[in-house]
């Protein structure tokens, strides 16, 4: 057997996959019948089908012959690593980490550390553009989201407003 | 007559200040968006669901629809200055738009995009105030078997009409129902898929699977291209109004297009995208005037129709929404998630439970296209200046505000870890050639599908015949199997592969 679209094999894979585990987990609830559909009977009905055309999907990459082989190329693993880190920092930060003692620091220092960390996705990072671009992010959400909006978001590090 | 006394009711609730300035904030974040390369309306709408918590309903959605229609005008100026789609509507207008940039005649262009979509605009508002009553009455009818076929339906005709793998399209959309069967069963109490997270029980958030796949997922994307090398026509816009012969072109063109998207906006699946690519390939099959310049080298009508077509499919989009209640994309997806948050439950009762927020939304939509001719005609300088701003300064902006929107949803951080895992989620749909808009269409639907199977089926003791013996729920059925073997026909299959990877 020789795979002959790369992105639908492994798409195909997944929706299997995925279809299986929750048609899996709906067994785990009462199913019923059509008359008195229990809270298993729908997802248990949709996970079998997405595995079918998972199944399906996967048959026809290894049947149906396209160009190049549908490669799924090079994973961008720097923007993808920076980019989702930004995003967890920016959570611990405001929010603190209650399981290791980790204070929340508030909105200000979640901002420029989101900002320091997100703008390395990119190809060129010089710290002092990025430490002013974080200034502006930083005054321009605290105007927008604290002042105009009225939005529920702690600010300061929670050690320091107590 | 009742009509215009609606309109006015409508007029009246959309001249208020407020309601004013919230659309003329919508139409500037829209235009914005459709400027800049890279974020579309989905993710920019998701950004701002949370910021509208503390406005009142009327002027939430109105600021949201000015972003989708609004980001159908800015799309097109990148695409005639710079020949990048600003908007992926805007696709077509790059192929004659830039080369009329090219040949000094950008102004003329961005004339005929910006007029255009004025027009359109102004047509696909007064349809949907026209035909949205009509279709409401029709929508009072609709017992839960009908509601399911039309979620069918909706659903089919939404991954037919989308480009890319069928088969993967609507894979994509049954992840979607099973994502939204995530939380607490309504009938049973019990919390499905949830593995005793608490969060969880509430079900997936809504604007963390949109912001995670289209937000973050676009961004990963963008980021592992290599920049291109844009050169912007900035200096050469000038003579800004087409000449007599441009007018005499381009009406026709509008006309047809404004046509075809009003109609292609309303079905599942349509929308402003499909509007532009069906309107271009239309103008392209009507012959040509002696003299008149070719397609792909600079002829008007290949800005003007694609142009028009897709704003009026933007307006003619929310006709599916305000009256049924099923969103026909994933922007109206969005616009559910909208009225949920306000309390209001889309359907045919929105018409007479909210008038005013009914006809304000759609007086608002004349006013807020009145807006954008005004923003993109004589204010284009300012937006020509925004296509100079580097996307490293951007993206870490869009970043943060789909962190901060996703945390406010809820003030809980676990949000924002959950908008991550949609992130890296959304890339590797990317990566495996998996169109994430079915998915959104799927999960806002997941809920309302399995309440009216489970109604159909307790009504017909069991029965699955019943949506095949009820006329109507029969015939959306129908109309949804007529759809699939459409499209499966081989020389239809052929002719839509071409459709989409055209050009």
């Amino acid at each position: 057997m020789h795979i002959k679209s790369q992105k639908d094999f492994f798409s195909g894979l997944m929706f299997t996959g995925v279809g299986i585990a929750f048609a899996w987990g709906a067994t785990t609830y009462s199913v019923g019948q059509g008359a008195r559909m229990g809270p298993g009977y729908f997802p248990l009905m949709l996970g079998v089908v997405m595995a079918l055309l998972g199944a399906a999907v996967t048959f026809k990459s290894l049947v149906v012959e396209t160009p190049g082989g549908d490669k799924i190329g090079k994973w961008a693993w720097r923007p993808l690593c920076y980019i989702i880190a930004a995003n967890l920092l920016f959570g611990v930060l405001l929010g603190g980490l209650p399981s290791i003692k980790l204070p929340a620091m508030g909105m200000v220092a979640a901002i420029y550390g989101l900002t320091i960390v997100a703008a390395r996705a990119g190809t060129e990072f010089k710290l002092k553009e990025v430490l002013i671009l974080a200034t502006i992010l930083a005054v321009g959400s605290y105007l927008a989201f604290i002042v105009l909006l009225k939005l529920q978001i702690p600010v300061w590090p929670t050690f320091i407003v107590g | 007559m009742e009509l215009l006394s609606n309109l006015a009711l409508g007029f009246g609730v959309a001249f208020t200040p407020i309601n004013l300035i919230y659309a003329f904030i919508g139409c500037i974040l829209g235009t914005l968006i459709g400027v800049l390369p890279g974020i579309g309306p989905v993710a920019t709408i998701a950004m701002l669901l949370p910021a509208t918590y503390a406005l009142p309903p009327v002027s939430a959605l109105i600021m949201l629809a000015g972003i989708y229609y609004g980001a159908q005008y800015g799309g097109s100026t990148t695409a005639i200055l710079v020949n990048l789609p600003g908007e992926s509507s805007s696709v077509v207008t790059c192929i004659d738009g830039y080369q009329m940039a090219r040949q000094g005649r950008a102004g003329p262009a961005l004339a005929a995009a910006g007029l255009g979509s004025f027009f359109a605009g102004c047509v696909g508002t007064l349809i949907l105030a026209a035909f949205a009553p009509v279709l409401t009455e029709l929508a009072f009818k609709f017992g839960p078997a009908e509601y399911f076929s039309l979620m069918i339906m909706g659903l089919i005709g939404a991954v037919v009409l989308a480009s890319g793998s069928l088969l993967k399209a609507i894979a994509m959309v049954v992840l979607g129902l099973l994502l939204g069967l995530v939380g607490t069963d309504v009938n049973s109490g019990l919390a499905r898929y949830s593995f005793d997270i608490p969060e969880l029980t509430d079900g997936i958030g809504f604007v963390a699977i949109a912001m995670g796949v289209f937000g973050y997922g676009e961004i990963i994307s963008n980021l592992s291209q290599p920049d291109d090398e844009r050169e912007v026509f900035t200096a050469k816009v000038q003579g800004l109004f087409p000449t007599k012969q441009d007018f005499k072109d381009m009406a026709p063109a509008v006309l047809r297009g404004t046509a075809l998207g009003s109609v292609l906006g309303v079905l599942p699946g349509g929308g402003a995208l499909l509007a532009a690519f069906a309107a271009y390939t239309l103008e392209k099959k009507i012959k040509m005037k002696p003299g008149e310049v070719a397609f792909g080298k600079g002829n008007i009508r290949g800005v003007a129709s694609p142009e028009s077509a897709n704003n009026a499919g933007a307006q003619t989009s929310f006709i599916p929404l305000l009256t049924l209640g099923i969103p026909p994309n994933a922007v109206m997806a969005l616009m559910v998630g909208a009225m949920t948050i306000h309390n209001i439950q889309p359907g045919p009762q929105v018409m007479t439970s909210n008038p005013q927020l009914f006809w304000g939304l759609i007086a608002s939509m004349w006013i807020g296209n009145l807006m954008l001719v005004i923003l993109n005609l004589p204010l284009i300088g300012m937006w020509i200046k925004l296509l100079t701003v580097p996307y490293r300064y951007l993206f870490p902006a869009i970043v943060l505000f789909c962190a901060i929107g996703v945390y406010s949803t809820n003030n809980n951080t676990f949000d924002i870890w959950l908008v991550g895992a949609f992130g890296v989620i959304g890339y590797l749909f990317a990566k495996i050639g998996c169109e994430p808009a079915p998915l959104l269409l799927g999960f806002i639907l997941g809920p309302m599908m399995e309440e009216n199977l489970r109604r159909a089926l307790l009504l017909s003791r069991g029965d699955w015949l019943v949506f095949v013996t009820r006329p109507l729920s029969a015939g959306l059925l129908v109309a949804a199997l007529a759809l699939l073997t459409i499209v499966l026909l081989p020389a239809v299959k052929s002719k839509r592969e071409e459709a989409f990877v055209e050009d």
